[in-house]
């Protein structure tokens, strides 16, 4: 048995409405692979269960992007957990730093309160606080930048 | 009270799988993430995704503070765990209760009383489930005693234990003092619980599971059971459902032992209760209860049609049981491949790194549960599950060939994977016959070994 050009076709034509991508073949050491749509490599993970649903294309990050900084050169001061986010020891207490404060790496700029427990974050370099991002009393995740400092001042 | 928002505390394909059912009830979902999975599928598609903390896990998904905080931060109702991670940690659910979040799962109460693998036994020998002959063993001396009682070969196993670490074969008793001592160690620095006991090691005994769901006032249902004996060190490779061979008899008497082991605990959401099987002494013996969703937990759902995490997320909310028993027919025979990104010719090493192309396998009777798409990252801090590839079909031969399709139309490249050892076992003549037990695998895995020295020598 040898297989006929008309053969390949029909077997193109069969995988074409099969569910499968690709078939290989050998009959009488004659070897045939077909795959089909190569030109879109990524399929739909279709699901006959509870699971059918669309499969976006690949991947950029869900995290939101932070507002973008008013000047060059600005040093970030992202925060060390995810928690909630206090800009003042105590409520009613003024804030431990406004735009325009002079701090050093050691000055603490907020807390982050996760479960009760108070994290002091700290400024890390010296400089001038020059944008406050993060809202007094928010959920803010790791990695999340708390403010802007201009360094060195 | 009705839960609108969910946070899923967990990553990969679960994560994905938990989401589609949020979806589909119109729940929110939040993704608490690490670092590592900002990327992820499951990152873009739940309705937010919080970043909790640095790649390592002990860093992010391990921390339980942070995740009731996130929980509470974005005012979820509830918290969906997955497996692994803090499924089982009698801590979160624990805060959760005290915070006032849902935690979609058992209560702490519950899952330390199953947690406890000593403490399981007892439940199960008081709820007339059979275990196998054994017992807490302190000392080595007392080890001895009882394990001249039992008789070898014999299985010392870690009380906080569970997925083989902390548990060694004996073979001879005088290997008991230097078996009990390693296995003390491994589950010391494991669980930090260095206690052992000690149990008969059935030989060719086959691992099956009863998955039930329990409504957290005394009722529970069973869905019938699932034939886990493919393993290799305790992971399991293929799951498949029913078990092969059972009778009808055997059948029904393993469902209500699992029924009965979780009424008397109250059980409340879905668990799985395991049994080692051992067909020729006409017996099974309770081994330990998973109190969480299970990795498998698809091909349940495939023969039954129930939806397991949409029935969580009912009792969780306090819906009860929607079901009941006879509610619950089991069609066909759905079979379950893990496809992991490891090497099976480097002894299953783990192979992280960047998927460049992923095909996933479609059509009747196929799902897939995955989170790996073209271009999808398998950082080096998780477990290797890329993903799970579930058939369903009328019987088993039929399910086998389906299974045997789907691997061949899936492609990977980038990662090394163990799909070609998948493909193998799917044509092997043994597991086609079906019931294998649990020494199958490793003697599956030998003969191939030398079929391939064999055939590189010429």
């Amino acid at each position: 048995m040898t297989l006929t050009a008309k053969d390949v076709a029909e077997i193109m034509r069969l995988l074409e409405q099969s569910s499968f991508d690709s078939l290989s073949l050998e009959i009488d050491g004659v070897k045939l692979n077909l795959q089909r749509g190569s030109a879109a490599p990524v399929r739909q993970p279709a699901a006959s269960a509870p699971s059918a649903e669309s499969q976006p294309q690949p991947v950029q990050s869900a995290r939101p992007k932070a507002k973008l900084p008013s000047e060059p050169g600005l040093a970030e001061v992202a925060s060390p957990l995810l928690g909630i986010f206090y800009r003042a020891p105590k409520p009613g207490e003024p804030p431990f730093v406004e735009v325009g404060s002079k701090v050093i790496k050691d000055t603490v700029i907020g807390i982050i309160e996760v479960m009760k427990l108070m994290n002091s974050v700290r400024a890390g370099v010296r400089g001038e606080v020059v944008e406050i991002l993060a809202e007094n009393g928010a959920l803010v995740e790791y990695d999340e930048i708390l403010l802007r400092l201009r360094p060195g001042v | 009270m009705a839960i609108r928002r969910i946070l899923i505390a967990n990553r990969g394909e679960i994560a994905l799988r938990l989401i589609r059912t949020c979806k589909a009830l119109a729940i929110e979902t939040v993704l608490a993430a690490s670092e590592a999975d900002l990327d992820s599928l499951p990152a873009r598609l739940a309705d937010r995704t919080l970043c909790i903390g640095p790649a390592r896990p002990a860093d992010s998904y391990l921390r339980v503070d942070t995740i009731v905080q996130a929980a509470l931060g974005v005012k979820a109702d509830a918290i969906h765990p997955g497996y692994g991670f803090l499924s089982e940690r009698p801590v979160l659910a624990r805060l959760c209760e005290q915070e006032g979040v849902i935690f979609i799962g058992p209560t702490a109460a519950q899952i330390e009383a199953v947690g406890d693998k000593l403490r399981a036994r007892a439940e199960a020998e008081t709820a007339g489930v059979p275990t196998a002959p054994g017992g807490a063993v302190e000392t080595v001396r007392e080890a001895m005693v009882l394990g001249r009682e039992i008789g070898p070969p014999l299985l010392i196993k870690a009380v906080g234990g569970g997925g083989g670490r902390g548990m060694k074969r004996v073979d001879r008793l005088e290997d008991i003092p230097s078996a009990m001592e390693l296995a003390g160690a491994e589950a010391g620095s494991a669980f930090g619980d260095a206690r052992v006991y000690l149990e008969r090691f059935v030989e060719g005994g086959r691992h099956v599971e009863v998955q039930i769901l329990g409504d957290g006032n005394g009722r529970v249902i069973h869905l019938g059971e699932r034939d886990c004996s493919v393993q290799r060190r305790y992971q399991k490779l293929i799951e498949e459902t029913p078990a092969p061979g059972l009778s009808a008899d055997f059948r029904a008497r393993i469902h209500e032992a699992a029924v009965q082991f979780t009424k008397r605990l109250s059980y409340r959401s879905a668990g799985t209760v395991e049994f080692l099987v051992d067909l020729e002494r006409d017996a099974f013996y309770f081994l330990e209860m998973n109190a969480r969703i299970q990795v498998e937990h698809p091909i349940t759902e495939a023969v039954t049609g129930i939806d397991l995490v949409a029935e969580q997320i009912a009792i969780a909310d306090g819906r009860g049981l929607r079901l009941k028993q006879g509610d619950v027919r089991r069609e066909g025979c759905a079979i379950e491949c893990r496809i992991n990104a490891e090497d099976p010719a480097r002894d299953f090493h783990p192979s992280p790194g960047t998927v460049r192309t992923a095909v996933w396998p479609s059509g009747e009777g196929v799902r897939v549960d995955t989170h790996i798409a073209s271009g999808s990252r398998i950082p080096p801090y998780y477990d290797s599950l890329m993903a799970k590839i579930i058939v369903h079909a009328a019987d088993r031969p039929t399910a086998l060939e389906r299974m045997r399709r789907a691997l061949a139309a899936t492609h990977i490249e980038g990662v090394a994977t163990n799909l070609a050892f998948h493909a193998d076992v799917l044509s092997d003549p043994e597991f086609n016959t079906g019931g294998v037990d649990t020494g199958y695998l490793p003697r599956f895995l030998e003969r191939r070994r030398l079929v391939q020295e064999a055939r590189a020598h010429g």
